[in-house]
Formats: structure tokens, sequence, C-alpha cells
């Protein structure tokens, strides 16, 4: 088991390098000054000549990324030429942001895909069958920046239920930062009037990111739920008039734990990759927000550390994955520890 | 002989009327692919002719007529008119001409080499050539496509071009991983080894041997993937890393009329309403070809 885990470990660290590799030597080839940038326009040339010198960019390529990767372990990715601060610093404002929309997603999605996968199952063939099947084509088909701007324009412009922008109304004090997520740490304040406030910014976005995913993992749990329906175990404990909701949540939800568990792992990379799309839409001051303003500023250190970021998380995730499903799982659990 | 030669391609012209026959049995079993095709052959007709039967082909360029600007929709037009004027209908069949283009040359490069490396890569199953190409996909698959792709479009420029390039350098690794599947589990069966035994090249092994029996899922991979990449193509565009304009692009437009809603709200309703259409097509189609070819997973 440890053995395993530790060589995944280091198969994300060798890939981890590759992509880091793969990225700096992109943004080093494209043409444009990186002392130039991180300087601006008024700088003199002795002074670029100078942090040139500084950044190593008059040293040959392996060299410059040697230097790269010795300041990242050090924990420096660098200054960003669009915000002129320590591209870390930026990340630590932003990150928390970006982790509480796509918690509370994720939060969402499991919810509700759960509900609808044992609906869907359960009364297979129905016209809630149906419809779910048709949400989870449509699901598929549709980016996530269209589904958001679509619950704006009804549920905040039309029907006015919930804000569109940001995290928090500009007049309303924001609690003292704890954990950088907005709801817990007007929770932890005491501001129960402020978290609430919080928690309705954040349905839209999250509900805009976490669609996709509802109809997915309902897709999952409904065809699990399907395929052991007719089983003889659970005709047996029917027979024994065991009630249905215990069967469905005792016996039925089960097999699906890990397939659900498997599917949200990769689901993460991907609400990641549409929170770039989605925190555009809400004005949602995040990580991917951040992110989408560098790349338009053509900011190369943060470019490169958001990249790098985003695949450090993955490669996390993934790991947890397999590790959460190692011990869920008694027949990979016991396999591994025979081998 | 010459007679023989006749009744045989014959007889293989009426195996292969029946196969396509069947084929076609098979994928009208589900409305939904029939309709999928149905709306794709209805688009890739109206780009082609988007010149003869948009009504006001001039606007998909450079042109301005605030005169006109942001009226709703009406039978002059149809999906009303944008910011400054121009018919959303007319954009909206042009901007799939640049979906579609996107799509066609995003798989059209980078599909034949991550077909190749895949091939060598189940060939070489075992070897440290796997190793290597498999670890190389790796990489490219650590991160969400359309993360690289933002940070890639951004640093070459955006354009439209330098955006088909920056996906088609993400697309090859997803091919590399299908066909290495496909080809390295037919490795040690008969008629490889036969060829091998034989004296064939690699190269025929490689291209006369394998890769005929990785088409299916490759084709249906292939249809599949056209949707995404207009997906991805048009979140690139909603960033505004993608074709700059005036180039009608689907996700510029969407962004555009963005701004603008809730009063002018057709200006990004519709142009989002037609890139979930062309993708949903793909897809039915993809699901119907998936049942043609009886590929489980791709």
């Amino acid at each position: 088991m440890a053995k395993y885990i530790g060589l995944r470990l280091v198969q994300s660290i060798f890939v981890l390098f590759g992509l880091s590799l793969l990225i700096f030597s992109i943004a080093r080839v494209v043409p444009g000054d990186p002392a130039r940038a991180a300087l601006g326009f008024l700088a003199s040339q002795d002074q670029v000549q100078q942090m040139r010198v500084e950044m190593h960019l008059d040293k040959p390529f392996p060299v410059q990324y040697y230097y790269w990767i010795r300041n990242v372990m050090h924990g420096d990715l660098g200054k960003s030429s669009y915000t002129r601060r320590p591209v870390t610093t930026d990340l630590a404002q932003y990150i928390p942001a970006t982790l509480e929309l796509i918690l509370f997603a994720t939060l969402i999605s499991l919810v509700f895909g759960q509900i609808m996968g044992i609906l869907a199952g359960y009364f297979r063939n129905s016209w809630f069958d149906g419809l779910s099947r048709l949400v989870s084509y449509l699901g598929i088909a549709t980016p996530s920046f269209v589904i958001a701007i679509l619950l704006m324009f009804l549920f905040s412009q039309v029907f006015r239920l919930a804000p569109s922008v940001g995290r928090l109304p500009i007049m309303m004090q924001p609690p003292p930062t704890v954990t950088g997520f907005m709801v817990l740490d007007s929770l932890l304040a005491g501001q129960v009037k402020t978290a609430l406030v919080a928690l309705n910014h954040l349905l839209l976005p999250a509900f805009s990111l976490a669609v996709i995913h509802i109809a997915q993992e309902g897709r999952i749990t409904r065809s699990s739920i399907v395929e052991n329906l007719n089983k003889d175990y659970i005709t047996m404990h029917r027979v024994h008039g065991i009630r249905t909701s215990r069967l469905v949540f005792k016996y039925l939800l089960r097999p699906s734990i890990i397939p659900t568990i498997t599917v949200m792992g990769l689901d993460f990379a991907f609400l990641m990759s549409n929170a770039f799309l989605v925190e555009l839409v809400y004005m949602w001051p995040g990580f991917s927000r951040y992110a989408v303003t560098t790349m338009l500023n053509k900011d190369l250190n943060a470019m490169v550390a958001v990249v790098v970021v985003m695949g450090v998380t993955f490669a996390l995730v993934n790991l947890a994955v397999d590790i959460i499903i190692s011990f869920l799982d008694p027949t990979i659990r016991i396999q591994r520890r025979g081998g | 002989m010459w007679q023989e030669k006749r009744a045989d391609l014959a007889a293989s012209f009426a195996l292969r009327r029946r196969g396509l026959a069947k084929g076609w049995y098979k994928f009208s079993r589900n409305p939904l692919s029939v309709v999928g095709l149905v709306v794709l052959v209805v688009i890739v007709l109206a780009t082609g002719l988007a010149s003869y039967i948009t009504p006001y082909p001039a606007h998909a360029g450079p042109y301005t007529n605030f005169k006109a600007a942001g009226q709703p929709p009406s039978w002059e037009h149809l999906f009303g008119t944008d910011r400054i004027g121009r018919d959303v209908f007319t954009r909206v069949i042009f901007g799939y001409r640049f979906s579609l283009l996107l799509g066609i040359v995003v798989l059209g490069l980078g599909v034949a080499p991550g077909v190749i490396l895949g091939l060598i890569a189940g060939y070489h199953r075992g070897t440290w050539v796997e190793t290597t190409i498999m670890r190389v996909t790796d990489v490219f698959l650590a991160v969400p496509p359309l993360v690289l792709a933002l940070a890639i479009t951004a640093m070459l420029t955006p354009s439209l071009l330098n955006e088909m390039f920056a996906i088609a350098l993400l697309w090859w690794p997803w091919y590399c991983r299908l066909v290495f599947a496909v080809s390295s589990s037919m490795r040690n069966q008969f008629f490889i080894r036969e060829a091998e035994f034989s004296g064939a090249s690699e190269a025929h092994i490689l291209f006369r041997e394998m890769l005929p029996n990785c088409l299916a899922p490759i084709l249906t991979k292939m249809t599949l993937d056209m949707g995404i990449v207009i997906l991805l193509g048009a979140s690139l565009s909603f960033v505004g890393l993608g074709a700059q304009p005036p180039t009608p692009c689907l996700g510029t437009m969407v962004a555009d009329g963005a701004k603008r809603l809730p009063g002018e709200w057709w200006s990004t309703i519709f142009p989002a309403l037609a890139i979930v259409l062309v993708i949903l097509a793909f897809n039915l189609v993809g699901d119907g070809l998936r049942d043609v070819f009886a590929v489980e997973e791709v």
C-alpha cells in the first residue's frame, strides 16, 4: 500500500517537473523581454540590462531553468509584472476565494447528483429519468460560461433572486481573514448576516459550476442503482421486508461510492478550469480571474506559476482519490497488501 | 481470370454496401443520432453557403451602422442586431465557419502525431520507448487542457492561428493514450507475431496491421472531440484569447453581448445557444458512431 502510494508520488513529481519545463520553455521562447516587462516602458536601457542580469536572462536556457526551479523550491515564484507584487502574495490572496467556490460547487453537485441519480434509477424510464438524461446531454454540450450567463440572466437579472457580482456588496465590511473562506470567516467572527449575504453571493457561481457535474454524477449513481436493483441480494432484502429508504441508502447506494469518488476527482480538474470562465462572468475575485487577467496582460511569471499551481493541485487531488479508493475498495486493499 | 476478378470486385462492393447498410441501421436505431446528423448537415451547408444565404454578409466583417444598433429580434433581423448594428444571425452563421475550421485544423494537426506515437508505444510495449512516450504524454495531461491552452495562446499573442496551434499542441496526447491502449492489447496477438516472423517491416506492422484495428475508436473519438474542441475554442475566445475582432467568433460574441445584459439579451443568448447546438450535434453523432462500431469507452 505505502509502496504503491510512494510510486505514485514519485511519478507525479516527474510529471510536474516535465510540466514546469514545458511551460517555462514556452515562456522563454516567445518574443518579448521579461526584464522590460518587469520594469515597464519608462525604464532606461541600462536598468533593463541590469534587470536581465538579475533575472539570469543573460545566461543559457538550462541555467535559467535551474535558477527558476531553485527559487520555486524556496517558495519564490518571481514577481508579477502586472500587480508588481510577488506572485506568491497574489496567489495567497486569491486562491481561498476559488477554493471556497469549488468546494461549495462540489458539495452541491454531490448532494443534487445523488438525489437525481437515486430518483432516476429507482424510477427508471419514468419522465424524471428522461429529464435527467436530457439535462446530462445538455450539460456536456454547454460551455460553463454559457451556463453562467444564462443563470445570471435568469436568476439575477430577470427574477432578482441572487446577486451576480463579487463575494460581498461593496458597502459591506468583510470579516477578518482567518481561513479566507468568506462564509466561514463571517461565522467565526459571529456575523451571521454577513455569512448569509456571502452565501447568497456564492450561490449562482457555484451552481453554474456544478450543473454539469450534477448531471454526470447523477448518471453514474443511476446506472449503478439500475444495475443492482434486480440482483438477488436486493430481492432477498425486499422479501425480508426491509424499508425502501433503508434499501436505497444502505444497500443500493454503496456500490456507486467508488465510481462517484473517482469521477469527483476528475471533476475537480474540470471545476478548476471551468472556474476560469465562471469567475469572469461573476467577477469573482479568485485565482482563476487573477490567472486570466495576468494572461491577458502577458505576465509571464504569473502565468507559469498559475500552470504549475494547477498541475500540483491536480496531482494532489488524483493522489488523494487513489488513496481514498484503495481504502474503500476491499479488493484493491487486499490485492495491494498481498502484492 | 479477368471475369473472376470482376466477380470478386462486385462481391466486395456488395459486402461493403451491406456493411454500410448495417452501419446505418445501427446508427439510425437511436433517433437522437439522426437528429444530430441532420443538424450537422444543415450547419455545414449553411457555413459553406454563408455568403449566399445570410441576409447581410457584409456584417461578418468590420461593419458599423449605429442607427440600427441594439435592435431586438424581428423578421428583418432574426436574432436582432449587436451594439454596433450588425446582424447577429449573419454573424452566428459566419461564426460557425470559424468554429468548424478550428475543429478541423486542430484535429488535422493533432490526431496524426498522437496516433503514430501511440502505435509506436503500443508496439514497443514494456520498453524504454513506451515509457518515454507515455510519460511525456502524462506531462501534457497534467493540467486541464483549457488552462494550458489559455496560457500558451496568451504567451504567443492571441489570434485565431495561435489558438489553433495551442489546442493542437494539447490534443495529440489523448489520441496517443487511446491508440496505445488499443494497440498494446493486440501486441502479442497472432497476426502481429506472424507479420513479424514473416519479416514485415515495422512500418508495415504499425500502419497496415495495427492501425486498421484502431480506426473505429479513433473515428468515434474524433467526432466527439470536434464538440470538445469547439467548446474549448469558444471558451478561449470568450476570455478574449482567441480570434480577435472583427472576426465573427461565437465565444467573442457571447462575451461582447454579456456586457449588455439584460437589456439586449439577444446579442448574447442566441450565439450562446448556437454554440450549444453545434456541440450537442457532434456529441449525438459521436454517440451514434459509438453504437455502430460498438466502441465501449472513448
